[in-house]
C-alpha cells in the first residue's frame, strides 16, 4: 500500500488527472459511436510523428541545461535539409535520408553556437533558449524568401517571392518509412516505430559510454562533476548539439508522415508540445528517462486525438484547440513550480 | 546582587543521536562583555542558535533546559521573537542589502514613515518613507559606535570593516537591544580595525548593553572581556573573570584531554624521505577558509595532518590544490609544476581528494553505491569499460563495477542492502566509506582527505582511520589528512601542521604537548602575552 | 572621463544600436518626418501605459512580467461586457476600467502565487502562465459566453449562438479617451486625456518608490534572504507587485484598444507582452533595472522601427515582407540579446566581487 502511495506522490496530481482523463475517454468512446481501433491507430501514427522530437529533449535535460525551448533552431536545420533535398530532386528513401544527412552539419553548427551561448548564461537558460528559438525562426523566414531555390515544387507558381509556406512531399518521400517497413492492415506505423526504437536504443547506448556518464553527472551535481575532472562546459555543448541534431531528424520524420514541409512561422511554438509531452511522461527539469519519452508522447498525443471526437460528440462543440492549450501549458507550469534539485535553468 | 539579564539553566541539545550541548549553565549581567571560546564542534554556534531562536533548533526537537531573559522564560520560535525582547545577533556572513545605502540598511524594515491619507484604504505600507529622519537615526547609531562612516555610502562600495560596523549599528539602532551576540566579528578586520571594534564594544557595554563575543583570538578576549567562558565537547568547562586567568590556561581548557583512547603514533618518519609535493606561496579563494601565502612541503610516503581552527584555511589547501577553488602560487608534484585551477590536472597526475563536503562534492546521491565508487576511475582512468557490439562501442562494464563495489563493501564494512542501493539512503558513516572506496579505486599516489571522520559513529571512525593507515603502510600512498580533531591527527599522523590565518603556524610531531598545539591554533605569539 | 563614456556606451548598447538602425532606415524608407512624428505621438499614447505596467515587478526583482497578458485579458473581458450592455463614450470607457479592476486583481493574485512557487524562474513561468490563462480565457469567452454567461447583444456572438466573435467593433468607445479632449499643435493632434492618464501613472510610479511598500520591493529585488530575515513579508510583497502590474496592464490594454477601435478577441492580447517587453528593453532597461525614461525612449524607438522596417525593406530589397520579418527578428533578437547580456554581466560581477575580496584580504594580510 505504501509503495502505491509513494508512486502516486511522485507522479504528481496533473499526471494522474491527465491519465485518468485519457482513460475515461477510451472508456466512453464506444458508447458514443467512436471506433476505438481507428482512434488508437491515429494515436499511434501521431506517436510515430512526434516521438523523436520529444526524444531530442533528453540530452539537454540530462546535462542540466534545462528544457530545450530553443528547439526551433534544430527544426530549422531539419527544414533546410528537407528543402535542399527536394531542390536536389532526391526522391524516395534517398530523399528522406538525404534530407537527414544534409541537415546534420547545419544542426551541428547551430547547436554548437547555441551551446556556447547557453554556457555563458548558466541559470537563465530556458528563457534565453526561448528567444533564441524565436529569433532563429524570424531569421529563417527572411532566408526562405531570399535563398535562391528553383525547384518548381517549392516556389510560388505565379512568381511570388521565395518559397511557398507549405510544400508537399507527396511525390518525394511521403510516408516513406511506412513504405519501407509496414504491418499488414496498417495497424501500426511500423517504419516510424522502428526508426524511433533505433534512435532510442542509440541514446541508451550513449548514456552508457564515458561521455554519457559524464553528462549525467553534470546534470545531477555539477560540483561532483567538476571534482571528478569533467569539463562541464564541453559536455553541455555536446548535449546541446545532440539535442539540436535530433530535433532536425525529428522534424524530417514528422514531415514525411504528415506529408508537408511547413516553413516560415510554423516552427515558432514547436518546442512547447514536445516539452509538455515529456513532462507529462514523468520527466522534470533535470531528470528524464526514455520511458518518460514513450509514455509522455503517447499520453499527450492520445489526448490530442481523442478530445476532438469525444468532446465533440458529447457537447457538440470542438474544444480541442483550447484543451490542448490548457493541458500542455498547464503541464509545463506544473513542472516549473516544483522545487527542483541542482542544475536548474530559468 | 546584580540583576541578571540572561540566565541559561541546564541547556542541552542533540541533533539526532549526536549530543552537541550538555548541561550548560551561564549568567550574563547587564553591561557585561563575555568572551565565548571553544574549538570547532565545541558547541558555540549551536548555543548561539538556541539563544537566538533559530528555526533549525526547534525543527530538530528543540532544546532541554531553560533560557531566561530579563526574568522571563523564553520559548523563541524564530529570530523575530528574540529580536522582539532585545537580543540582537551579528553573524559572520553579512546580512545587508548590497545596493542600499548604509542608512537604509540600518533601519531595514523599521523605516520612519510619514502619515498618508491612503492608509485607511491600503494599509500601513503605503506610508511615505521619511528619509530625513532615517538619516538622523543612522547618524545617531553610527556615532554611538564611535566611528566615522558616511551613512549615504552604498554597501557595495564599502570596505569590509565598514560593512561590519553597519551591521552592528543596525542591531543597536533597535531601541530594545539589551544583549548583542557578535560571532567572530574580527575575522575580517585588520588589526587597526579590530582595535576600533573592541573600543566600540567597550562603549556599548558602558551604556548597559551586554555582549557575547565569540572569537578565537585570545588576546582580544583578554583585552576587552569581563568574563571568559570556555566550551569543550558540548560542556561548559569554565567561566571565570578574565583578570583571574591567562591565555595559556584558557588554551588548556579549550583543548584539554579528550575522552576515549588516544594512542599516539610513536614511530616517526625517517627525516631523509624525499619531498613529493611542494606548495609555495599558495593563495586560495575559498570563502570562509582562505589560504594566504602558505608554504608547505610534503614528504613521500608520510601521513601529514593539517589541523587548526575553523575558518583558518586548513580546508582551503586541498581544495586549492585540486582546482576546486581559485588558487594562485606554485604547486610542484614530483618535480613538475602542475597547473592550477584545472581539476583534471591533479586527478590525471595521480592525486586524489576526498572532500569534506560529502554530499555536495563527494557523492551523486541518487546514484548507486557501485556507480559512485567507479565514477572517477571511469572518467579519468577509463576503467570499468568494455568493448561491446563487435568492438564498436566502449560501454560501462557493469559486472566489473559490481565486483569492485562488493569488494569494498566487504573491506570497509559498508552497511547496505546491496551495491545497487542509492547512496542517499545510507548513513553518514557509510556514505563516507563509499567516498573512501572511490578514492582507493583510483589508487592514487597522493591522497588528500578532509574531515574523514566528521559525523560518523565511533566504530566507523576507527575503521576509516585504520584503513588509511593500512593503505599508507602497504602501498606507500602519501596521505594528507585535514581534520578539526587534534586527537585524531595525533593518532595516525607522522607530522602535524597547524594552519592559522591562512598560513602554516608550525609543524609538530604527534608526541608534542597538547598545549603546544593549542597555542599555535589560537595564534598566541611566541613572545606571548602571559599575564 | 574615458571610463565614464565607456560605461555609458556599454550600459546603453541596445538603444544606441537601435538609433543607428533607425537613422539608416529613415532615408531609405522614403517616409516623411511629419508622418513619422504623427505616428510616434499616436503610438506613444497608445502603448506607453502598457509598457509602464512592467516597471514595478522589475523593481521587486521578479524580472520581465510576461504575465501582463493576464491583465490584457481582464480588460478585454470588461470590453465584451460593456459592448454587450451598450454603454458608450467616456462613460463606457470608465465602466470598463471599473470592471477590469477586480478581474485583473484576481488574475494578478493567481499569477503572484504561481510565481512565488517558481522563484528564480519567474520569467519563463510568467510566459507559460500567459499561455495557460489564454486557454482558460478561450474556455470562458469562446464557449462560456452566451451559454453559461448571458450575452444579449447578438452582434458580438458567433453564428452558432454562443462564443464571442473574433473581431468586435468597439464603435461605442472608439477613441473615447483620445478624443475626450484634444489639443492641436500645428498639424499634429494630441489626445490630452490619454496623455494625462500616462502622466498620472508616471507620478504614481515615482511616488510609489518612496513608500514603505516600494522600499520593501526594492529590498526584495536585491536580496530575498536578507529581506526575509529582517522581517519583510517577501511572498506577500511579491504578490502585490504582480497584482499592481496586472491591474495597470488591464487599464493599459483598454487604452490600447479604444485607440485602435476594434478588438481581436482571441489575438489582441497575445503579442502584447512580447511587444511591450521588447520596447522596454530597447529603451535600455534590463531584467533588474528599469526606469520611466527607459519606457519612454523604448516605445519611441521600437515603434519607429516598427513603422520603418517594412517600408525600408520594400525600398531596399523590393520586399515589404522581408521588412516585416526583419522587425519580428529585431523584437525577439533584442530580448534574447538583453537576457544574455544581463545573465553574463551578473556572472562577471560575481567574479569581480570575489576577486576584489581576495585582493582586499591579501592586501590586509600583507599590511599585517
Amino acid at each position: 500500500m505504501n509503495n502505491i502511495k509513494t508512486m502516486l506522490k511522485n507522479a504528481g496530481w496533473p499526471r494522474i488527472i491527465i491519465t485518468l482523463f485519457l482513460l475515461s475517454m477510451y472508456v466512453v468512446s464506444p458508447f458514443i459511436g467512436i471506433n476505438l481501433k481507428s482512434a488508437l491507430g491515429d494515436t499511434l501514427v501521431r506517436f510515430g510523428m512526434n516521438a523523436i522530437l520529444v526524444l531530442s529533449l533528453v540530452p539537454m535535460i540530462q546535462s542540466g541545461t534545462g528544457l530545450n525551448f530553443g528547439m526551433p533552431l534544430g527544426v530549422e536545420a531539419g527544414l533546410l535539409g528537407a528543402v535542399i533535398s527536394i531542390e536536389m530532386g532526391l526522391g524516395g528513401f534517398m530523399g528522406f535520408a538525404g534530407a537527414i544527412i544534409i541537415s546534420i552539419p547545419f544542426a551541428v553548427l547551430f547547436g554548437w553556437l547555441y551551446g556556447h551561448i547557453l554556457n555563458k548564461v548558466k541559470g537563465g537558460e530556458m528563457m534565453i533558449a526561448t528567444y533564441i528559438g524565436f529569433s532563429s525562426v524570424a531569421i529563417m523566414c527572411i532566408m526562405w524568401l531570399v535563398l535562391p531555390f528553383k525547384s518548381q515544387d517549392m516556389i510560388w507558381a505565379y512568381g511570388g517571392e521565395g518559397l511557398r509556406t507549405t510544400i508537399s512531399v507527396e511525390s518525394h518521400w511521403h510516408k516513406i518509412l511506412d513504405k519501407v517497413l509496414h504491418m499488414p492492415n496498417d495497424m501500426l506505423p511500423l517504419g516510424e516505430m522502428v526508426f524511433f526504437a533505433i534512435l532510442a536504443f542509440g541514446m541508451w547506448i550513449f548514456f552508457r559510454s564515458r561521455t554519457g556518464y559524464a553528462m549525467k553527472a553534470v546534470g545531477t551535481n555539477d560540483k561532483f562533476a567538476k571534482a571528478t575532472g569533467i569539463n562541464i562546459d564541453k559536455i553541455r555543448v555536446k548535449s546541446v548539439v545532440m539535442s539540436t541534431v535530433l530535433a532536425a531528424v525529428g522534424i524530417i520524420v514528422y514531415q514525411q508522415s504528415f506529408g508537408f514541409v511547413q516553413l516560415y512561422l510554423a516552427p515558432f511554438y514547436m518546442a512547447f508540445p514536445a516539452i509538455a509531452a515529456i513532462l507529462i511522461g514523468g520527466a522534470s527539469v533535470n531528470k528524464v528517462t526514455i520511458v518518460n519519452v514513450v509514455v509522455g508522447t503517447f499520453l499527450f498525443q492520445g489526448i490530442l486525438t481523442m478530445t476532438p471526437s469525444v468532446v465533440n460528440n458529447i457537447i457538440q462543440t470542438d474544444m480541442s484547440e483550447t484543451i490542448r492549450i490548457i493541458v500542455s501549458n498547464g503541464m509545463i507550469l506544473y513542472a516549473l513550480t516544483r522545487k527542483e534539485g541542482a542544475g536548474s535553468g530559468k | 546582587m546584580d540583576k541578571v539579564l540572561l540566565k541559561i539553566e541546564g541547556l542541552s541539545k542533540s541533533f539526532g543521536e549526536n549530543v552537541v550541548l550538555k548541561d550548560i549553565n551561564l549568567e550574563v549581567k547587564p553591561g557585561e562583555i563575555i568572551g565565548l571560546v571553544g574549538e570547532n564542534g565545541a558547541g558555540k554556534s549551536t548555543l548561539m542558535k538556541a539563544i537566538f531562536g533559530m528555526p533549525v533548533i526547534s525543527e530538530t526537537g528543540g532544546y532541554g533546559g531553560k533560557i531566561i531573559f530579563n526574568g522571563e522564560e523564553t520559548n523563541f520560535k524564530s529570530p523575530f521573537d528574540a529580536l522582539a525582547v532585545g537580543i540582537g545577533m551579528v553573524h559572520q556572513e553579512f546580512s545587508l542589502i548590497p545596493g542600499f545605502k548604509a542608512n537604509e540598511n540600518i533601519v531595514l524594515n523599521r523605516e520612519s514613515t510619514a502619515n498618508s491619507f491612503l492608509e485607511g484604504f491600503f494599509g500601513e505600507r503605503i506610508r511615505r518613507i521619511d528619509s530625513k529622519n532615517i538619516e538622523e537615526r543612522a547618524d545617531n547609531a553610527i556615532s554611538q559606535l564611535g566611528i566615522e562612516i558616511d551613512p549615504n555610502t552604498v554597501i557595495n562600495e564599502m570596505p569590509v570593516a565598514h560593512k561590519q560596523f553597519t551591521e552592528i549599528a543596525r542591531e543597536i539602532e533597535r531601541e530594545k537591544t539589551k544583549l548583542l551576540v557578535l560571532d567572530e566579528p574580527t575575522a575580517v578586520l585588520t588589526e587597526e580595525e579590530a582595535k576600533v571594534l573592541l573600543e566600540t564594544m567597550r562603549r556599548l557595554s558602558e551604556k548597559g548593553i551586554s555582549i557575547i563575543f565569540i572569537t578565537h583570538r585570545l588576546d582580544e578576549i583578554m583585552d576587552v572581556c569581563d568574563t571568559v567562558v570556555v566550551l569543550r565537547d558540548g560542556l561548559l568547562i569554565n567561566a571565570v573573570n578574565t583578570k583571574d586567568t591567562n591565555v595559556n590556561q584558557i588554551t588548556e581548557w579549550m583543548i584539554g584531554r579528550k575522552m576515549g583512547e588516544s594512542e599516539e603514533k610513536t614511530e616517526t618518519l625517517d627525516d631523509n624521505k624525499e619531498i613529493i609535493l611542494s606548495i609555495k606561496n599558495f593563495w586560495v579563494d575559498m570563502p570562509g577558509e582562505m589560504v594566504k601565502g602558505l608554504n608547505l612541503n610534503i614528504k613521500k610516503g608520510e601521513i601529514l595532518g593539517l589541523g587548526g581552527m575553523a575558518g583558518q584555511g586548513k580546508i582551503g589547501i586541498a581544495n586549492g590544490v585540486m582546482g576546486l577553488y581559485d588558487a594562485s602560487g606554485k604547486v610542484i608534484f614530483k618535480g613538475e609544476t602542475i597547473k592550477l585551477n584545472d581539476p583534471n590536472e591533479p586527478l590525471e597526475k595521480g592525486i586524489f581528494f576526498v572532500s569534506e563536503d560529502r554530499k555536495g562534492v563527494g557523492l551523486l546521491l541518487e546514484s548507486s553505491i557501485e556507480e559512485n565508487i567507479a565514477y572517477p576511475a571511469m572518467q579519468i582512468q577509463g576503467k570499468f569499460f568494455k568493448k561491446r557490439f563487435g568492438g564498436l562501442f566502449n560501454l560501462a562494464d557493469e559486472e566489473a563495477m559490481k565486483e569492485n563495489a562488493q569488494d569494498y563493501i566487504k573491506k570497509l564494512e559498508i552497511r547496505c542492502m546491496s551495491e545497487k542501493q542509492k547512496v542517499q539512503e545510507l548513513s553518514g558513516g557509510n556514505q563516507q566509506k563509499v567516498c573512501l572506496a572511490k578514492a582507493f579505486t583510483m589508487d592514487p599516489e597522493v591522497l588528500f582527505v578532509s574531515e574523514p571522520t566528521r559525523g560518523i559513529d565511533v566504530g566507523a571512525k576507527k575503521l576509516v582511520l585504520d584503513t588509511l593507515k593500512e593503505y599508507n603502510l602497504t602501498k606507500g600512498t602519501t596521505i594528507i589528512i585535514t581534520s578539526s580533531e587534534i586527537e585524531e591527527l595525533r593518532s595516525i599522523c607522522d607530522r602535524i601542521a597547524i594552519i592559522n590565518e591562512g598560513k602554516v603556524a608550525g609543524i609538530l610531531p604527534p608526541t608534542a604537548d597538547i598545549l603546544e598545539f593549542g597555542k599555535m591554533m589560537v595564534g598566541v605569539s611566541k613572545e606571548g602575552n602571559n599575564e | 572621463m574615458e571610463n565614464k563614456i565607456k560605461k555609458f556606451l556599454i550600459n546603453n548598447v541596445v538603444p544606441i544600436f537601435m538609433v543607428i538602425i533607425i537613422l539608416l532606415s529613415i532615408p531609405i524608407s522614403g517616409l516623411s518626418i511629419e508622418y513619422l512624428i504623427q505616428e510616434i505621438i499616436l503610438r506613444l499614447s497608445r502603448n506607453l501605459f502598457l509598457v509602464l505596467s512592467l516597471l514595478i515587478p522589475i523593481i521587486a526583482g521578479m524580472g520581465l512580467n510576461f504575465g501582463i497578458v493576464l491583465g490584457a485579458m481582464a480588460g478585454q473581458i470588461a470590453l465584451i461586457f460593456i459592448t454587450d450592455w451598450n454603454v458608450v463614450g467616456l462613460q463606457g470607457f470608465f465602466l470598463a476600467v471599473i470592471i477590469t479592476l477586480p478581474i485583473a486583481a484576481l488574475m494578478g493574485y493567481v499569477g503572484g502565487i504561481v510565481l512565488n512557487r517558481a522563484k528564480g524562474r519567474e520569467m519563463i513561468t510568467s510566459m507559460i502562465l500567459g499561455f495557460f490563462i489564454n486557454g482558460v480565457y478561450q474556455l470562458l469567452v469562446l464557449y462560456g459566453m452566451g451559454k453559461v454567461i448571458p450575452i444579449k447583444n447578438e452582434a458580438i456572438l458567433l453564428s452558432r449562438g454562443h462564443g464571442i466573435r473574433n473581431a468586435i467593433d468597439l464603435k461605442n468607445i472608439r477613441r473615447a479617451l483620445d478624443d475626450g479632449i484634444t489639443f492641436n499643435i500645428g498639424q499634429y493632434s494630441i489626445p490630452v486625456l490619454t496623455i494625462l492618464a500616462i502622466v498620472l501613472l508616471c507620478l504614481f510610479i515615482v511616488w510609489f518608490r518612496k513608500t514603505k511598500l516600494g522600499q520593501d520591493m526594492r529590498a526584495i529585488g536585491q536580496d530575498i534572504e536578507v529581506s526575509k530575515s529582517s522581517g519583510i513579508a517577501v511572498d506577500r510583497t511579491r504578490i502585490l507587485a504582480i497584482v499592481i502590474s496586472t491591474i495597470l496592464a488591464g487599464i493599459g490594454q483598454l487604452i490600447f484598444l479604444q485607440n485602435i477601435g476594434t478588438m481581436n478577441t482571441y489575438n489582441s492580447h497575445e503579442q502584447i507582452g512580447m511587444f511591450a517587453i521588447a520596447a522596454l528593453l530597447i529603451g535600455g532597461a534590463t531584467v533588474s533595472k528599469a526606469s520611466i525614461p527607459n519606457a519612454l525612449s523604448g516605445v519611441v524607438l521600437f515603434h519607429t522601427m516598427f513603422v520603418l522596417a517594412p517600408r525600408a525593406g520594400k525600398e531596399l530589397i523590393g520586399s515589404a515582407q522581408i521588412g516585416e520579418y526583419f522587425r519580428v527578428f529585431i523584437s525577439y533578437g533584442i530580448i534574447a540579446l538583453v537576457l544574455i547580456l544581463h545573465q553574463w554581466r551578473r556572472e562577471k560581477e560575481k567574479e569581480a566581487e570575489r576577486k576584489r575580496i581576495l585582493e582586499m584580504n591579501s592586501n590586509q594580510a600583507g599590511g599585517n
